[in-house]
């Protein structure tokens, strides 16, 4: 080997590790090393069955099962447009380089699943690949489902196509380049999609395992809840420390105690996950509220509980950006507390305080007051802006809970002043929208 | 699923089968047959189903039959018994608010629940109380000067 | 009902109106109007002498109301005018609700038996006295001829009949027996204006104390012993029919009793409305939405802008507009009003009991007989087995001049045992509406002399008049359409006004409080102070020096300046804007002040009218008439507006369909002129000035012409210019 030879060798080794280091410190720890116990294959763990549906389920049908499992999975909710035909797909993502469209995964042979086979299913599910070969974006949270086990991916299958075929094409996308090259998916899921099963931790409890297994395989929490890196895939080494996705603020959901779920009891956290409100923390809405009613609610207690124990183990992260506590109940009359925005008070007035309160404390219903949610507390704003402009409708045992949306008779402005109005009054720190980022607020969720 | 429940209404106890996320205005119109209070938008955004709940002014519209047991309830019907409630509805008359007449019930009830809070109210303690009432006659330049009537006394 | 011995010219008159509810004020026996089997109208032995009218033995005065009372107080000024002429005791007076009837209760202005458009008073007033008259002069004939005296020489006050010279008096009551004897009167004269002792005073209304303790019935409160509680989802696309509808969800909610399914709506019975409405909201409807899922506003605006384009049919015409619009520079502009909803505050709704034999109605509609009859059509019965029982109205505002709400009720009622109180939700009533229509305008004009020359006005939209009134649409021209366009007060030498009908495509349209003067006094008064900038003058000066014949308009206008301290300096971006208007027989000047802040939003700080209504009847009704009526279309101003997507309304509640509160309420003052001329309509007047004078005021602050409503608050943004 020449010297040359010797140099341009040393060089391209150099390089390639740098690219590796590169892609190392960019792709980060996965989702579960954070436990650092001894992994063990799925089929060598004898403790207990973190996989599969709750035993109440175990001698249900395929099908059964496999409905258990894709609202575990909370499917139908992307792949559903509001209004339109369940899993009909045709809902919008809007994302800052053009805006991508969910597809029909009922068993409709030409425009949903209706062709697909085990393997092609599992493909998708898995690997992020369609059946015509070409790369999934992942929006499609495939990179958490690859964790689910053939098993209970098929097992959603036979449940889609248990389903009414319904002929519906979903919308092109519309991506700009670069982004609308589907291959650059196939680099992008080589670096960041581990493209492995769940393999239970033997150090942690069997609960531990179930709640892995669910959090990470079919909730997907970090999709949401996980900030992104630089290829915009999940960091893990801030782990559930809250990011915002579609426009609304999902909250750390680490075990840190201020910002976190380090202070929330057991109870508050079963209450918020199968009812989409705790005492004192608010109430699910937005995407969250989504994911309640569609998804949480449907869980077997004993699935809550594991998903409770499993939280409870991912390490704190810090949330700089919040306050250290919530602010307590703001002063019942409206003379008292922070009044500064003259229009925002006004559209408080009129459009809110009703269902609200001046002390932030609703007078018809727990789950609309304001005291103590994070969504308030937040100086940013984005999900008390987000629920003026869109409303939310949830189910709960107790009945629908709405809030109507106010985004098309308020302008930006009322909506920004309203916002300042009511972080400033019920927070800790009033936030300082502008009409502009209510703008760009409506932008990100707008349909 | 219905339940018995029983509340105690204007100082009467009402006992009726109702489900549990039955807003109690519709408790009141279709079950008690009290059609004072009014059915406007049932989203809490005109106020016209105001009544009081603990001496405030509640939208019933949205308040769950379930959440008030145990509470005072006062309707439209029975708020003249209450000395702000009395001053309001006097008020009304001489300063002669009503047009068609349909949210006065619920303007009523806002303005009382005001008046027993805050004597004597300025025109911002007005405006906090009362902007969640609509009136589609645009009867609020004389619901606020009723108002101030009801605080000072005053005879038109 | 002792109804063989009252076979009489009484009944022959009144009709039948023992299902009216009874309201009776100013009195310990009150009629129990919460009670749901109404006290008879026993006629046996009271003086009636005619359809308004009726006096029992105690002299308890019952006065027969030709026009529903949806808060323009109408009642208190019927009754007024009715007690003027027949001098009657106030305090014995009560109040009914006429029967359908469009003989007897028809208004003289529609032919048919309707309240609106401003014109109760103006329609009645005539009528009203001549009952109260010869009413009077009956009682008087029946005293005179008791006490054998010259009936000249008796006078009448407040419900008796007085002999000066013996010093004799006799109760009405105790003349109602033989009054009824009597023949009335041809011709009797009535009060010379300066006697009235009623009319003109700020009377008390008479409906409000039942408004304030929560007894006032509306329809929506009627309670018809075993009813059941329905409610109801039309297709949401306009013409759109029922496909398939999936109710086991619906099913299996406790207190749902009921699914009715029609070809075009689908209802829930049930035990209560909380029961009805989970159970619609339970359904799964799949719509056959049908071809007008392709409509949108897109489109609407862009078919009226072309129908715009074209010649209309003329209106008026005099000068010769060609010539003058030849002979300077000509200036011109459109305007364009949207789609609005009526939402009154009390949402649509009707109670029917259908029988095999006869169907039974209570409601609040400004249209009786007219319900009555399209009930008969949907019940499929003879007009005579219905009866429709008048409530009052929690808003009308045009919306119940449709008997829509009725039909869909007696439609559902068909297929239900027993009664059933049909009530829309508020999306359901603000989703399919009757809506104001769609309007735009074009002018043409130039100056000369700082006047006007010449005066081109096109005024393209729905011809409601044609489908509400057909004998009324004559020869291509919707009179309400060109109402304040064919009369605009200024002195013009050349103006020519064409009408281009132009019905938008499947969402119906029909009247709104203010109707056709709203459309046309916005666009008129608002280019007018286009013109004035044009013309370098001050816009009030400029409307002056076209009023030199106008003594009424002139003297509002200036009024109306002086109390609203024209002129007087503003602080920056506030402004002031004049409305003048002819509308509905009365002369209007408005003066609306406004600030517009930096981010464009528009805070209104006063209103001053000027009213010259002729002789205001009752005054206080006038002032409140008007206050209300200009929240009402500033509100509209503001945030008034419904658009249609895939052939959907896309409103909803007032969440999204926004109102005016109190907490944006600017001062507003009233002043009402004496006069001695006939009475003008008040009820719609402070609707049509709303709009054009803060729009005025608008422009003055910021110098933005704005040519559309509802004001588009993006465009008043500092740093924005015309």
């Amino acid at each position: 080997m020449s010297g040359k030879m010797r140099i341009l060798t040393s060089l391209i080794v150099i390089a390639l590790v740098v690219a590796a280091l590169g892609v190392w410190i960019i792709r980060g720890p996965g989702p579960l090393d954070f436990a650092g116990g001894t992994k063990v294959a799925l089929a060598d763990y004898r403790a207990g069955k973190p996989t599969g549906v709750p035993a109440k389920l175990e001698k249900a049908s395929l099908v059964e099962r496999g409905e258990y499992l894709a609202k575990a999975a909370d499917c139908m909710v992307c792949h559903t447009k509001p209004g339109e035909k369940d899993y009909a797909g045709g809902l919008a993502f809007k994302l800052p380089f053009g805006t991508l469209y969910s597809t029909n995964i009922t068993p409709d042979k030409d425009t949903g699943i209706g062709n697909y086979s085990d393997q092609d299913f599992l493909g998708a599910v898995q690997h992020g690949k369609r059946r015509d070969g070409a790369r999934l974006y992942p929006a499609m949270p495939y990179t958490s489902y690859t964790f689910m086990t053939d098993e209970d991916v098929l097992a959603v299958k036979a449940y889609l196509f248990s389903l009414p075929a319904v002929r519906a094409e979903a919308p092109e996308n519309t991506l700009s380049f670069p982004f609308n090259q589907r291959w650059a998916m196939i680099v992008w899921s080589a670096v960041f999609n581990p493209d492995t099963r769940f393999a239970p931790d033997t150090s942690k409890s069997p609960e531990w395992n179930r709640g892995a297994y669910l959090a990470e395989a079919l909730a997907h929490c970090g999709e949401c809840h996980t900030p992104r890196n630089l290829g915009f895939a999940l960091d893990n080494r801030r782990k559930f420390g809250g990011a915002i996705t579609a426009g609304w603020r999902a909250f750390n959901v680490s075990s840190e105690r201020a910002t976190g779920l380090g202070n929330w009891s057991d109870a508050d956290l079963v209450s918020y996950l199968s009812l989409g409100h705790a005492p004192g923390h608010g109430s699910a809405s937005g995407p969250m509220g989504e994911a309640v009613d569609h998804s949480f609610s449907q869980f077997a207690p004993e699935d809550i509980s594991s998903i409770v124990a499993y939280l409870r183990s991912v390490p704190p992260q810090p949330s700089p950006d919040l306050p250290a506590t919530t602010a307590p109940v703001a002063p019942a009359s409206h003379k008292d507390g922070v009044t500064a925005d003259a229009r925002g008070k006004k559209v408080f007035a009129s459009a809110c305080a009703s269902c609200h309160g001046w002390s932030g404390e609703s007078p018809v219903s727990p789950m609309a007051t304001l005291t103590g949610t994070w969504a308030v507390n937040d100086p940013a704003a984005t999900n008390v802006a987000q629920i003026v402009i869109s409303g939310t409708k949830r189910h709960t045992p107790d009945g629908a809970l709405s809030m109507p949306a106010f985004g098309n008779a308020y302008t930006d402005d009322e909506i920004a002043a309203v916002a300042n109005y009511v972080t400033g009054r019920f927070g800790t720190k009033g936030s300082k929208l502008t009409a502009k980022d209510v703008a760009e607020l409506r932008e990100q969720t707008a349909e | 699923m219905h339940m018995a429940t029983t509340l105690t209404i204007n100082g009467e106890t009402k006992s009726f089968d109702a489900p549990p996320d039955m807003p109690l205005l519709w408790v009141l119109r279709d079950i008690l047959g009290m059609t004072g209070t009014k059915f406007g938008c049932g989203i809490a955004q005109c106020g016209a189903c105001t009544v009081h709940v603990d001496g405030k002014a509640v939208r019933s519209c949205v308040l769950p039959v379930s959440a008030v047991a145990n509470r005072v309830i006062t309707t439209i019907e029975h708020v003249g018994t209450t000395p702000a409630g009395a001053k309001v509805q006097k008020a009304w008359l001489e300063a002669e608010v009503v047009q068609c007449g349909y949210c006065q019930s619920g303007q009523i009830m806002s303005a009382a629940a005001l008046l027993a809070a805050t004597p004597n109210p300025d025109d911002s303690d007005i405006d906090a109380a009362m902007a969640g009432n609509i009136c589609r006659c645009g009867t609020y330049v004389r619901i606020r000067e009723a108002i101030k009537q009801a605080a000072n006394g005053r005879q038109s | 009902m002792n109804a063989h011995n009252s076979v009489s010219r009484r009944t022959l008159l009144t009709g039948s109106l023992a299902t009216g509810f009874l309201l009776a004020f100013h009195l310990p026996l009150r009629a129990a109007v919460n009670e749901p089997v109404q006290p008879e109208d026993k006629t046996d032995d009271k003086f009636a002498p005619n359809a308004f009218i009726r006096i029992d033995p105690e002299g308890l005065t019952t006065l027969v109301m030709p026009q529903v009372e949806m808060g323009q107080g109408i009642y208190t000024a019927v009754s007024m005018i009715l007690a003027e002429e027949l001098d009657a005791d106030w305090a014995k007076v009560q109040l009914l609700h006429a029967p359908a009837n469009e003989k007897l209760y028809g208004n003289p202005i529609f032919i048919i038996q309707a309240t609106g458009g401003s014109t109760s008073v103006r329609a009645f007033w005539k009528p009203l006295r001549d009952a109260g008259a010869s009413a009077r002069a009956m009682l008087v004939q029946a005293a005179a001829a008791q006490w054998g005296v010259d009936p000249a020489s008796c006078t009448t006050s407040k419900g008796e009949v007085t002999h000066k010279a013996s010093g004799r008096t006799l109760g009405y009551g105790a003349l109602a027996a033989a009054a009824s004897g009597q023949t009335p009167p041809k011709d009797v004269p009535l009060k010379d204006p300066k006697d009235f002792v009623y009319i003109g005073q700020p009377f008390k209304r008479l409906d409000t104390p039942e408004k304030v303790n929560g007894k006032a019935v509306y329809g929506i409160d009627a309670i018809v012993p075993n009813m059941k509680f329905a409610t109801l989802a039309q297709c949401p696309v306009f013409g759109g029919k029922v496909g398939k509808v999936d109710d086991h969800a619906a099913r299996k909610i406790p207190g749902v009793r009921q699914i009715v399914v029609l070809d075009d709506l689908v209802a829930v019975v049930g035990d209560h409305m909380w029961a009805a409405k989970k159970g619609l909201d339970a359904l799964d409807i799949a719509w056959n939405e049908g071809p007008n899922a392709k409509i949108d506003s897109k489109a609407i605006w862009e078919d009226l802008r072309a129908a715009s384009a074209k010649d209309g049919v003329v209106a008026k015409s005099t000068g010769d507009i060609a010539k003058g619009l030849a002979s300077g520079e000509k200036i011109e502009a459109s305007f364009e009003l949207p789609f609005l909803a009526h939402a009154t505050m009390e949402p649509l709704n009707a109670t029917v009991h259908c029988k095999p034999d006869s169907c039974e109605i209570w409601t609040g509609t400004q249209i009786m007989a007219r319900v009555q009859s399209e009930a008969a059509k949907a019940a499929g019965l003879p007009i005579e087995k219905v009866t429709v029982n008048q409530h009052l109205l929690g808003g009308g505002f045009g919306r119940k001049l449709e008997p829509d709400m009725v039909v869909a009720a007696v439609r559902i009622a068909k297929q239900v045992e027993g009664p059933v109180k049909v009530v829309w939700t508020r999306e359901e009533d603000i989703q399919h509406d009757v809506y104001r229509p769609v309007y735009r305008d074009t002018i043409a004009a130039t100056l000369s002399g700082g006047k006007i020359a010449s005066w081109k006005y096109k005024i393209a939209g729905a011809a409601i008049i044609a489908r509400w009134l057909p004998p009324a649409f004559q020869k291509g021209i919707d009179i309400d359409a060109v109402d304040s366009a064919t009369d605009v007060p200024y002195e013009i030498p050349n103006v020519h006004v064409e009408y281009v009908r132009a019905e938008p495509p499947a969402i119906p349209t029909g009247f709104w409080r203010g109707v056709g003067p709203n459309n046309n006094v916005f666009a008129v008064e608002c280019f007018i102070d286009e013109l004035a900038r044009k013309a370098g003058k001050d816009p009030v000066e400029f409307r002056r020096g076209m009023l030199a014949n106008q003594p009424r308009f002139l003297s509002v206008l200036n009024l109306a300046a002086e109390k609203a301290n024209w002129g007087q300096p503003l602080p920056a971006r506030v402004g002031r804007g004049v409305c003048l208007q002819p509308s509905f027989g009365s002369f209007i000047a408005t003066v609306v002040e406004a600030e517009v802040d930096e981010q464009g939003e528009v805070n209104l700080r006063r209103a001053t009218s000027v009213v010259d209504t002729g002789i205001a009847v009752n005054p206080d009704t006038i002032v409140a008439q008007v206050e209300g009526g200009l929240i009402f279309g500033l509100t509209a101003a503001l945030y008034g507006e419904i658009t249609i997507e895939k052939g959907r309304v896309q409103q909803s509640n007032f969440n999204d369909y926004r109102m005016l509160r109190i907490n944006q309420t600017p001062k507003i003052e009233v002043h009402v002129v004496k006069s001695g001329e006939a009475p003008g309509g008040i009820g719609e007047t402070g609707t049509t000035a709303g709009p054009p004078a803060l729009r005025n005021a608008i422009y003055a602050a910021t110098g933005v012409a704005l040519r559309r409503l509802p004001i588009d608050r993006k465009l008043l943004a500092a740093g924005k210019k015309a």
